[in-house]
């Protein structure tokens, strides 16, 4: 079997308008893999929105992604605030977002919800004032 | 419907891509909250909106969309058009509100999307 393929970010959380960047940059790198458009949609629609989350909630984080021979796996890791309640927060719009973050078009309460719909796993470990490690699979 | 007929429908200007403009799209999105945009599924879509920074191209990009058209008179910035181009992605402005050009582009038949459930 073939080495996985990986790919590491750091996710800025102080500065809004870099908000994203990785995802297009890992849209691009999947790109030249050559994988399948639909595939390639769906890992980068899900790492953007884990990738805005933690620019919004919790001050920025880590991003991985790796692409084996049977999925693509994004590892998002956070020291953030944590999440209390994962059920209430899975739950589309619901939000704890400000009315400036909301003003920036995020803050609709579908980020999780979207996260899970395009993946085909996704687990949730967050502890309230340790911060947030979340990981989706999209399989090939 | 082609991206030229938007722009004529809407009476928009082109920004960005116009080598884009004979290209199809086969839905549109109209919304200033991007992760409703990223609720939709569909191929070759067009996102209308009124909020302007980066995110908007960045979420443009993710669905894959080649089209992108600001309504009520907004602008997007300089590295808004920059990264455009640098992912094809046409954009047009129009001064009609969002409720009017998303009416113009459905009642000529450029239809909507359905939300996959989770
Ligand atoms: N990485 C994170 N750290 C802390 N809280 C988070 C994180 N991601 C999501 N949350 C919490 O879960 C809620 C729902 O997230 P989401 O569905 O993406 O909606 P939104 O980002 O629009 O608020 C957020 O409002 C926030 O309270
Ligand atoms: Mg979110």
């Amino acid at each position: 079997m073939s080495e996985a393929l990986k790919f590491h970010f750091t996710v800025d959380g102080e500065d809004f308008t870099s908000a994203g960047k990785a995802s297009v940059q890992v849209k691009k790198n999947l790109r030249q893999l050559g994988l399948p458009p639909e595939i390639i949609r769906r890992v980068s629609i899900a790492m953007y929105e884990g990738e805005i989350n933690m620019v919004i909630h919790a001050g920025g984080g880590e991003a991985d992604v790796a692409v084996t021979e049977d999925c693509v796996e994004i590892f998002l890791h956070d020291s953030g605030p944590g999440i209390k309640d994962i059920d209430r927060a899975m739950q589309e719009g619901y939000s704890t977002a400000s009315d400036s973050i909301r003003s920036l078009g995020f803050g609709a309460g579908m980020g999780l919800p979207n996260m899970k719909r395009y993946t085909d796993y996704m687990d949730i470990k967050s502890t309230v004032g340790k911060g947030t490690d979340i990981t989706m699979k999209v399989m090939l | 419907m082609k991206i030229c007929t938007i722009r004529d429908l809407l009476d928009a200007k082109v920004i960005c891509c116009e080598d884009g403009l004979s290209r199809h799209v086969y839905s549109a999105c109209g919304s200033d909250m991007m992760s409703d945009v990223l609720a939709y599924v569909k191929d070759q879509a067009v996102l209308l909106t009124g909020l302007v920074n980066l995110q908007v191209v960045r979420t443009a990009e993710m669905m894959d969309m080649n089209c992108i058209v600001f309504v009520r008179s907004k602008m997007p910035t300089a590295e808004m058009v920059e990264l455009a181009r640098d992912c094809g992605i046409v954009m047009l402005a129009t001064d009609k509100r969002m409720y009017e050009a998303c009416g113009l582009l459905y009642s000529n038949g450029l239809v909507g999307n359905k939300v996959k459930s989770v």
